[in-house]
């Protein structure tokens, strides 16, 4: 079996980690920028993150085969620092430059404040001048629907960005119908306890129109597994879905929607 | 019991089949949830949002009509529309406090 991590916090884990991907089958890993469990106080912390993400990363994943691409922004937790918020949006710029950079993210909403929406407009609007796609996290829990609409509606306000060229991850059940049905794509973030199980995550590919949606382990800090992705192919297997509906949602669907940046290059073109 | 209706994306099966395979997952989370119970009755001290949102939620279960979890997930959603002024923390507790 062949598949991608399109949304993993490497940075987070172990070697042994990339090991036991690499030999799941993982034929390529995605890390967009995210909360490091405490707030930074200056934007220095964020270019040393950046260099993290894009030079250091990529060089750890390529000891196991693995081709290391990122997402850049600073993340909703820390956005109600408007101030910071500003001095990390300058830097992204440069870091853009960078060959593995896919895109703005993951960019959204934590509480659903004032100033998150500001800074969450300020990303899309940095997406749109560089030509960049956009991953977005939408809120925890409760805050999930609220902040989901939030941020589709920013979407569309923006007036520029196309949907086919935006993720929102971790949907569930109850937001996954609006989104597809507003033209993004969707991402299935698989946790052992919040977001959704991979059992659960097979109920809603078994109820929608799974063209356009993908399936990440967003492993990070917190209780997360990097095996999340395969393991959901293992319960796809069980129920007896075929190998080329698992390849087509676990490989397929993630290629077709990072292509669109000309960064990402097929694993399999290049085997 | 509802008639029942496939998903265009999934594999046809029978309920005996899905049993074969989820029953006993179920069970022990049938099982875990009792026994949590059990735990806040021997538990000092009175209820939170949290839990009254749980005891909220039971009834769902039993209902005929599929998309139970998108209804749960519903019930314990804020159900406000616009941005709030400021956080007063970053963390979601699973139910929005303000649910009766």
């Amino acid at each position: 079996m062949r598949y991608i991590e399109p949304h993993g916090h490497m940075v987070s884990r172990t070697t042994d980690d990339y090991q036991a991907m690499a030999l799941a089958g993982c034929a390529a890993i995605c890390e967009p920028a995210f909360w490091a469990g405490f707030d930074r106080k200056s934007a220095d912390g964020f270019y040393d993150y950046f260099c993290q993400l894009t030079q250091i990363e990529p060089k750890r994943a390529a000891k196991y085969g693995l081709p290391h691409y990122s997402w850049l922004c600073i993340n909703p937790k820390e956005s109600e620092d408007m101030a910071l918020a500003a001095d990390v949006l300058a830097l992204i710029p440069e870091f853009l430059k960078a060959p593995t950079v896919l895109g703005i993210g993951e960019i959204g909403l934590n509480k659903n404040t004032r100033n998150e929406m500001k800074v969450l407009e300020q990303h899309i609007a940095l997406a749109v001048r560089h030509d960049q796609m956009i991953l977005v996290h939408t809120p925890h829990l409760e805050d999930k629907r609220k902040g989901t609409r939030l941020i589709m509606d920013c979407l569309k306000a923006n007036g520029v960005v196309k949907p086919e060229r935006v993720i929102i991850d971790h949907v569930e059940e109850h937001t996954i119908h609006e989104v597809l049905d507003q033209g993004f794509w969707a991402g299935i973030t698989l946790y052992p306890e919040s977001k959704s199980t991979p059992v659960r995550a097979v109920d809603m590919i078994e109820s929608v129109s799974a063209q356009r949606v993908w399936l990440n382990s967003a492993c990070d800090w917190g209780h997360s597994d990097p095996l999340s992705v395969p393991k959901a192919a293992q319960e796809m297997r069980r129920r007896g879905h075929s190998a080329a509906a698992i390849d087509r949602l676990v490989y397929g669907n993630p290629v077709k929607f990072l292509s669109q940046s000309p960064r990402f290059q097929d694993p399999a073109a290049q085997a | 019991m509802s008639t029942p209706q496939p998903h265009p994306g999934a594999p046809a099966r029978t309920r005996e089949q899905v049993a074969d395979l989820h029953f006993m997952d179920a069970r022990y989370k049938l099982l875990d949830l009792a026994a949590f119970l059990d735990r806040l009755d021997r538990a000092a001290g009175g209820e939170d949002h949290r839990i009254r949102g749980l005891r909220a939620a039971l009834p769902l279960l039993l209902e005929k009509d599929e998309g139970r979890v998108a209804r749960i997930l519903n019930l314990w959603s804020d159900p406000s529309v616009e941005p709030i002024a400021k956080a007063d923390t970053k963390a979601a507790s699973g139910v929005w406090p303000g649910l009766k």
